[in-house]
């Protein structure tokens, strides 16, 4: 009898789907990182499931059709009520430092939501043991089925709330058991009865169950604890969950940056929130321009202060305070790119009334589009290119793999903005001031490595670093500051009480006066970097400060192994903030993994019957562990390395994201169909060395080929851009489709009992893969990446079971 | 049968065992013995203040200070599942997303604003009530705002209740400050802000000085301190409230001109 692949096919779709949902709502839920973590650990539920089929094989496989079907009805039924009891447990990452508690949650939390991934693995894994000589396609299934799944799972985050598709797909898992029925030809009353009960099941969960219970501590939580406050709109996409609140009777004054001496303040303003987070203000304007005298006070203002400004480019307009500081300072033209499409029609929205701004005669254009993408595709130039507080949107927050990548803040995206200044022009860069200073002394340093880049000939002389107690603004000019100019940013700092870090001509009298530092690292950075000493001070200071580049998009990375243990000591001390979490957060997670992956591999040779599993590590079965293990780590290293290098071509994450994941996953499944015809003993050797073959000289040649290609296709629509995308990833993926079902193959003839085995393998090898490929990238660059995917390719062909 | 046996007989040492842990899971509360843990608190803020001590540009706190806190029964202002560990030097959960500051922060805190005896002091952010209670400790006058009302009504019962006559705790906005008890010698921020409200600033005495913490619920990052000097002229300076050198091989000392600067 045939495999029941339709039903296979919509499972792993669900599980796919379902993984990027978690991410989801974990991010608003929780912060992105802790659902980074969590997420990943989660899908050891493959792991487990290979360990555990391993040993009950024998009991499992006689009862093949009933357990297949308990284990699809268990896995709709965890998939909701496994969420809601993980959402409502107490678990505060805030307080992981303070309280180990903590730790218990968070392991109660990785169980459950372990369990759906266990249930859904269950069902692939006891399929390729049962259909064992048709392995190829139900990987084809599993594999063809996840990449319909990261289509399905964006478009329905664009279409309905998370955790309405949650529901969704507790109905939908529990549809691929009718599916079974239909494909296995089998006439069961009970079975027709329950699919149903189960269809209906998720719907009958009260709401504010499923609702995501946002932590405590984000800020959409806290200012909703003001009386009178309330969200007047919610609108969900795979980018974030817009909240909009407004206060009724306190009135919402968001205005970071703001100077200490500042007489004025906001005007009413409305509140936006994403993922519950990243506070933004919609400031109410009645076209009366002396209320938004306060932008001024903000070290943001500084470049209107300088030189002209005819038309600017707003990247990250967020909620719109950027387009009215430009407005106040009467500029002609204004560009504002956001790239969530949400945000930008609320901005739209808020200011139609105003003529001077988003009206056929007004100055300013709404362009919905990633920041970086805009500017590499735009032949405009411009007077100012303004950036404040913008962190990136990545393609971890779409809730895939990644963790932090920005291209934003990278040499190669300050090349891009320097090249679209008219001469003259500036580009400012506001951030957050951090005590000591990380951020700001990089995107120091990346400036001056861009410039260097450029061939500017003096950079130190077109660059110029502002600083209050809350916020810094890093000015490069595209030409020489003159004396006019510094005189004026003299005048706009010494009104507002802003340090000078750093000028032309200026010396160390002029800084640290008004925002006293004990030691003022902006000042001694700035000198060194100027001074050409810049890579002694970075090895010295205790935070990495080397820029971060496309190859190495970790712009936000500051971790230096050093200091861990010095910073954990003062942890009681007042040392907690200067832990940079989302690093550790990689490295707790892959050790985590690698525990856990060591204990459910090595399981099923120490626990239960004799007979009934792999006994012990003959070479035979060192050689199969190698080749799946590396079969495993070499497929995510590729997807995972290819969506970041694509990313930079297809210039919006989301799109770059689905499309090369779908690509990789469907391709790949047609491989491992097409993979059948070889799969005979004789011939399955010489098929997997072929496919390596081809995989190795694939990704070697892109990774020679493919940027000049896309510096060409620049220009070209996203849909060619997107064809060409596929068609480059069809090979690749083709070949990578074919060494895991035929390594499947020569197994079912030499030691069938191994293959939940190896299975469970390469589900632990893929959770490992996908941290450490971050980890990889963020230490030796994407490239790197793709080397050792391919090294991990050639160990597996060399060690073929 | 055997397997029984094995059981039966090593059951003494499973029990003492299972004592042992227990015992050490549950461990006996030691709530009745406050007092002592508050000294110990104390005690062992002021060892870090001493390894502090060239951040904050002094030796020790204030003894004052240190005795204020050595008075406030901290586990009366944190809920009753947490009093038993009223006295880590450690932030707690008050809930509605608040938090009560980590001991050795609220020493910190109230130390930069040089209380004195005769001070009237504005805290915005009563939260529990804590920090007010410690400055009640050490000033004629306290006025507290708290914008979250159950919060601010469960602080000012409890103020109460523990006999701090010198605290006014109000409901409302503290962005416009309390107009009708200005000046303030000193004024603490303890509520998120995305500046510092221009009508607070206005509200500070000359020769007064006014702190921010900033970071997040559960970390403090600095500690912002605005003096406002018998002129009117502000200055401001931004403490790291932790012995940490970023840069190796230097000497953590202030710099001349800082010191200069003052």
């Amino acid at each position: 009898m045939s495999p029941p692949r339709l039903s296979i096919a919509l499972i792993s779709a669900a599980a796919l789907g379902y993984e990027v949902l978690l991410m989801r709502l974990f991010s608003i839920i929780q912060w992105h990182h802790f659902a980074y973590m969590l997420i990943s650990l989660a899908l050891l539920g493959y792991g487990a499931s290979g360990s555990f089929l391993t040993l009950a094989r024998h009991h499992l496989l006689p009862h093949f059709t009933t357990v297949y079907f308990i284990n699809i009805f268990l896995f709709s039924l965890s998939s909701v009520a496994c969420f809601i009891i993980a959402q409502h447990l107490p678990f505060n990452p805030l307080e992981a430092f303070w309280d180990p508690l903590q730790s218990i949650w968070l392991f109660t939390i990785y169980l459950l939501l372990s369990l759906p991934f266990f249930f859904a693995a269950n069902c692939v894994g006891l399929s390729l043991s049962h259909y064992s000589t048709k392995a190829s396609h139900i990987y084809a299934a599993d594999l063809l089925g996840a990449g319909a799944g990261s289509i399905v799972i964006i478009l329905l985050l664009f279409t309905v709330f998370p955790e309405q598709v949650l529901l969704l797909f507790g109905s939908l898992i529990a549809i691929s058991a009718g599916l079974a029925c239909y494909e296995l030809k089998l006439h069961s009353k009970w079975i027709a009865g329950l699919v149903v009960v189960f269809v209906v099941l998720p719907w009958t969960v009260p709401q504010e169950w499923s609702k995501p219970v946002i932590s405590p501590f984000k800020g959409l939580n806290q200012l909703l604890q003001i009386n009178g406050t309330r969200i007047i709109s919610e609108q969900s996409s795979p980018l974030g969950l817009v909240s909009v609140v407004e206060s009724l009777q306190t009135p919402i004054r968001h205005a970071p940056g703001l100077s200490v001496v500042a007489t004025q303040w906001p005007v009413e303003q409305k509140a936006i929130f994403i993922d519950g987070g990243g506070m933004s203000a919609l400031t109410h304007y009645d076209g009366d321009r002396s209320k938004l005298a306060y932008l001024d006070q903000m070290t943001s203002a500084l470049p209107y202060h300088l030189g002209r400004h005819d038309h600017v480019l707003i990247l990250g307009a967020g909620g719109g305070s950027d387009i009215l500081q430009a407005h106040y300072h009467n500029a002609d033209r204004i560009d504002a790119v956001e790239l969530n499409p949400h945000i930008a029609e609320l901005v739209q929205q808020e200011y139609k009334d105003i003529p001077a701004l988003f009206s056929q005669s007004g100055t300013t254009t709404m362009h919905v589009a990633e920041a970086r993408g805009y500017i590499s595709g735009s032949d405009a130039h411009y007077d100012l290119i303004q950036i404040s507080l913008l962190d990136s949107f990545s393609a971890s927050s779409a809730g895939l793999y990644a963790l932090s990548e920005s291209y934003l803040y990278t040499v190669e995206a300050f090349q891009d903005y320097l090249q679209h200044l008219n001469p003259g022009g500036y580009l400012a860069i506001s951030r957050w001031i951090r005590n000591p200073p990380r951020d700001t002394l990089k995107l120091f340093a990346t400036a001056i490595q861009a410039q260097v880049r450029l061939q500017v000939e003096h950079p130190a002389l077109q660059l110029a670093l502002i600083r209050g107690w809350q916020t810094s603004t890093l000015i490069v000019k595209n030409g020489m500051f003159n004396d006019t100019e510094l005189n004026k940013m003299r005048r706009f700092c010494e009104t507002r009480a802003f340090d000078i870090a750093y000028a032309p001509g200026t010396g160390k009298v002029e800084n640290n006066r008004y925002n006293r530092l004990k030691q003022d690292h902006f000042f001694h950075a700035a000198q060194a970097f100027i001074g050409g000493k810049g890579d002694s001070f970075t090895s010295d200071y205790k935070f990495k400060l080397n820029p971060a580049t496309d190859d190495r998009p970790y712009f936000f990375n500051f971790f230096k192994w050093r200091t861990l243990a010095e910073i954990v000591n003062l942890r009681g001390k007042g040392g907690t903030p200067m832990l940079e979490s989302g690093y550790l957060i990689l490295i707790v997670s892959l050790t985590q993994a690698i525990l856990a992956s060591f204990i459910l591999i090595l399981l099923p040779l120490i626990v239960g019957r004799r007979t009934a599993r792999p006994s012990q590590l003959t070479a035979a079965r060192i050689k199969g562990l190698i080749y799946f293990f590396m079969l495993g780590l070499a497929f995510l290293f590729i997807e995972i390395a290819f969506i970041q290098k694509f990313i930079l071509f297809l210039h919006h994450p989301l799109y770059a994201v689905s499309v090369v994941l779908a690509a990789f996953l469907i391709f790949a499944g047609l491989g491992s169909a097409f993979s059948n015809r070889f799969a005979e003993f004789t011939k399955t050797a010489r098929t997997i060395r072929i496919a390596v073959f081809c995989i190795t000289a694939l990704c070697l040649g892109y990774l020679f080929l493919v940027e000049p290609l896309f510096n060409e296709l620049l220009a070209y629509p996203v849909t060619v851009k997107i064809a060409v995308t596929v068609i480059l990833i069809a090979p690749l993926a083709f070949s990578m489709g074919m060494p895991f079902p035929l390594g499947l193959a020569r197994l079912n003839e030499t030691a069938p009992v191994e293959i939940p085995w190896v299975w469970g393998i390469n589900g632990c090898a893929s959770v490992i893969s996908a941290i450490l490929a971050t980890i990889t990238a963020i230490h030796l660059g994407f490239s790197a990446v793709i080397i050792f995917a391919l090294l991990f390719y050639i160990t597996a062909a060399a060690t073929l079971p | 049968m055997r397997n029984f046996l094995t059981i039966e007989t090593s059951r003494p040492r499973f029990a003492l065992f299972f004592i042992l842990l227990i015992t050490v899971a549950f461990k006996t509360p030691a709530g009745e013995d406050y007092p002592r843990q508050r000294q110990a608190l104390v005690k062992a803020i002021e060892d870090v203040v001493i390894a502090t001590s060239s951040y904050l540009d002094k030796e020790a706190l204030d003894r004052r200070v240190l005795d204020a806190m050595r008075m406030v029964p901290r586990h009366l202002f944190v809920p009753k599942k947490l009093r038993e560990v009223a006295y880590e030097n450690r932030p707690l959960s008050i809930g509605y997303g608040q938090t009560i500051s980590q001991p050795y922060m609220v020493a910190i805190m109230t130390d930069l604003l040089k209380p004195k005896q005769d001070h009237r002091v504005l805290e915005v952010g009563t939260g529990s009530g804590y920090q007010a209670a410690v400055l009640a400790q050490l000033t004629s006058d306290v006025f507290t705002i708290e914008i979250i009302e159950p919060l601010g009504k469960k602080a000012r019962k409890r103020l109460h209740k523990l006999g701090y006559r010198n605290v006014q705790v109000k409901l409302g906005d503290g962005y416009y400050g309390w107009e009708e008890h200005a000046p303030f010698d000193a004024i603490v921020v303890t509520a998120a802000a995305s500046h510092v409200p221009p009508p607070l600033v206005k509200q500070l005495k000359p020769g007064g000085r006014m702190v921010i913490p900033v970071g997040g619920a559960f970390a403090v990052q600095q500690l912002v301190l605005i003096e406002k000097d018998m002129t009117g002229a502000i200055s401001l300076e931004q403490v790291l409230p932790v012995r940490f050198v970023p840069l190796t091989g230097k000497r953590d000392e202030c710099e001349p001109d800082c010191k200069n600067s003052k």
